[in-house]
């Protein structure tokens, strides 16, 4: 029954069975928990359906209302191009700038263009606007809608044709609702992954404390290495499968091209998993409640958001934010993701921004592991 | 330390801020015996059981557990260690195959005999019906047979069981007290706390703590034997004014209400004391009968913590 000097050693030196055994565990726990598992399908899925559809940045079928007073071939072509940008609808076609003005005011479009009784030599000269747009300059994004509109250059079609004209850039002006989405989808995947990948190990072990487990845990020869590998290896799976979803809908909804390779952003992705998921384990042997481990996941998400590229523009931001919003991974997952997913771009053109994933994944958790006791003072 | 002692500390001592939760221990626990820790709540009897466990370090004092310096070895104890908390503390939402299964992983038991001890525990401990049931689910004294299974899975050589029948049904705690001898037959070392008199009785040893101080230890027997006083027991209807009464009486060391009756320890030096105190409460017109009574645990234990009240 006594065990052997040898023996007994052997048993507190660390073992990949004793981290199975734990991972083992963890998905138990995960298969019982419908709320927990319905959040690695559900956050995904509302999110990126919430940012691709709902905060879509570009504005399409906006009313519109014509008074076209030249009646020529070319008034017909300039309104129907402006139609084509899909920016407006041409709901209603009046004879005056006057009936414009009304159905501005009553609200019934919120974009009137008059063609004047010139059109034809303003276009043929171009030394001045063509046409008017009436605008409801009382939304700033509708305005700044018709401000792009009015940029394009529209109704000179058969000049263009006889020029060497760059139609490849109007072409794409021309698709202006797919570029929003195929933005933001990406920069939604490196926000889910961090704000679930923390939340889920950041109750990890203090759940155990809770629950009353950890006492009868730190009494067996379970170490600490151990017990925090185990906890992270099932949620690196989970952060797979999110990534999965996220990309999928967006390719399937959002037709959001993958540019690079998938097999390459699937193993830099693993980084940045890893990095969330170990400083969500630190979270969790710091906090004495799971209220105080979401606490401090929040804290910590709310500036990855905001500095991290995906709400403001990196460049435009100041030094000092800067050197912060270096230290977050997810700075770093949305340079890999979004070069990979929309540039092309190899591993090799991101490895600058995996090194700095490895080691905030190895600082913290050795951090957490060294902050993990086992004792109860 | 000989050969028969698994636990010896000597000052042992732990304090949380300005409170002093165990106060210099001595204590002695013999091997393969079933020894108890008496006392009340907050009589430190979790706190030093985490401690002799290494998972409290002490703040002054040591601990020498089966040859080991605790919390120095506490490692290596821990895989010698089985180790029941008061608050059950499996997975709930884990079954009770599942939970042992994790354990034994967990203390590394062969692969290939995981499952025959699994399944010997399961059936030594009623549970193979429940086997594949949540263990949140299961009853209070099938939860506590499950934590104990759970602690002697790999056959550990010392117990330690705090207050393990606290929420157990009576049936229940006499099946778990056949279940520790029979360890303590196969040589397991047992040291298990309660506040149950009648489960202090059954102990080979017992230590009773107040207020973090060991103030009597011994083999029950042996206790009660030497306990100084004589022991009287006195029925009335008004026991709060017979206690009143009788604890102004010069030869009285302390009372106990138990129902409509009161232990009374009185001086031995007093001739016939049964009589005395019945005269006392004529005279103070409380109708109450007295008769001498055997000593009881109670009474030791009365005896012994009423030591440490007095004192400042």
């Amino acid at each position: 029954m006594t065990p052997s000097g040898a023996s007994s050693r052997g048993l507190t030196r660390f073992s990949l069975e004793r981290v199975r055994a734990v991972a083992r565990k963890e998905v138990l726990h995960l298969r019982r928990d419908r709320l927990t598992g319905g959040m690695i399908a559900g956050i995904p899925l509302m999110m990126t359906l919430l940012f691709g559809y709902a905060i879509n940045q570009d504005i399409r079928h906006l009313r519109a209302g014509v008074a076209d007073l030249a009646g020529t071939q070319r008034a017909r072509w300039l309104a129907a191009d402006a139609q084509a940008t899909q920016v407006i609808d041409v709901v209603r076609q009046t004879g005056s700038a006057r009936e414009l003005e009304r159905l501005l005011a009553r609200g019934e479009i919120s974009v009137g263009i008059l063609i004047p009784v010139d059109v034809d030599a303003r276009l043929a000269r171009r030394d001045r606007p063509a046409a008017q747009l009436l605008v409801d300059g009382g939304d700033p994004i509708v305005l700044g809608a018709a401000r792009a509109l009015a940029a394009l250059p529209l109704g000179s079609r058969v000049p263009a044709a006889a020029l060497p004209a760059p139609t490849f850039e109007v072409r794409a002006y021309y698709n202006p609702e797919r570029r929003s989405a195929v933005h933001i989808v990406p920069g939604v995947c490196g926000v889910i992954l961090a704000l679930t990948m923390v939340l889920f190990t950041a109750i990890a072990i203090v759940r155990e404390r809770e629950r009353g487990n950890l006492e009868l845990l730190i009494a067996t020869p379970v170490q600490s290495a151990e017990l925090m590998l185990g906890k992270i290896l099932p949620y690196i799976a989970i952060g797979y499968v999110q990534i999965s979803l996220i990309l999928g809908l967006g390719f399937l909804l959002f037709d959001l091209p993958i540019r690079g390779s998938l097999a390459e952003l699937y193993l830099a992705a693993g980084g940045f998993v890893v990095a969330s998921l170990s400083l969500g384990l630190l979270f969790s042997t710091l906090a004495a409640s799971q209220f105080q481990a979401f606490q401090m996941s929040f804290t910590s998400f709310l500036p990855q958001i905001m500095l991290s590229g995906y709400m403001f523009p990196f460049e435009g931001m100041p030094r000092p934010a800067q050197w912060l919003a270096e230290i977050f991974p997810l700075t770093h997952f949305l340079r890999i993701i979004r070069g990979i997913v929309l540039r092309g771009a190899s591993l090799g053109d991101v490895r600058g921004e995996l090194w700095p994933l490895a080691l905030f994944f190895l600082v913290t958790l050795t951090l957490a592991a060294l902050r993990f006791r086992k004792r109860l003072d | 330390m000989s050969a028969e002692v698994a636990i010896e500390t000597r000052g042992l001592t732990r304090r949380f801020g300005a409170r002093v939760a165990v106060d210099g221990l001595d204590l002695s626990v013999p091997r393969a015996r079933v020894s108890g820790f008496l006392g009340p709540n907050g009589s430190g009897k979790s706190t030093t059981m985490r401690m002799l466990c290494g998972l409290l370090t002490p703040s002054a004092g040591e601990a020498t557990v089966l040859g080991l310096s605790m919390p120095r070895d506490a490692e290596t104890l821990r895989t010698r260690l089985g180790y029941m908390t008061q608050r059950f503390s499996l997975y709930e939402d884990l079954s009770v195959r599942e939970n042992l299964e994790f354990l034994a992983a967990i203390h590394r038991l062969p692969r290939a005999h995981r499952r025959a001890r699994i399944d010997t525990l399961l059936g030594e401990f009623a549970l193979t019906a429940r086997a594949s049931q949540l263990a949140g689910t299961l009853s209070g004294g099938q939860r506590q047979r499950l934590a104990l299974a759970g602690a002697v899975l790999h056959e550990p050589e010392l117990l330690v069981l705090d207050e393990p029948t606290s929420a157990v049904d009576p049936q229940s705690r006499r099946d778990f007290w056949e279940a520790l001898f029979a360890l303590a037959e196969r040589g397991v070392t047992i040291l298990v706390s309660t506040h149950f008199m009648d489960e202090a009785e059954r102990c080979h040893e017992l230590a009773i703590l107040d207020r973090g101080r060991l103030v009597a230890a011994g083999p029950p027997e042996r206790l009660l034997a030497e306990l100084g006083d004589a022991v009287v027991e006195v029925e009335s209807d008004r026991p709060r004014a017979a206690r009143e009464l009788l604890e102004r009486h010069p030869a009285v060391r302390g009372a106990a209400q138990l129902g409509n009756r009161l232990r009374v320890l009185v001086d031995p030096a007093l001739a016939d004391p049964a009589r005395a105190l019945a005269e006392a409460l004529a005279a103070g017109g409380v109708a109450a009968r007295a008769r001498p009574a055997p000593p009881s645990l109670e009474d030791v234990f009365v005896a012994a913590t009423r030591g440490a009240e007095r004192e400042p």
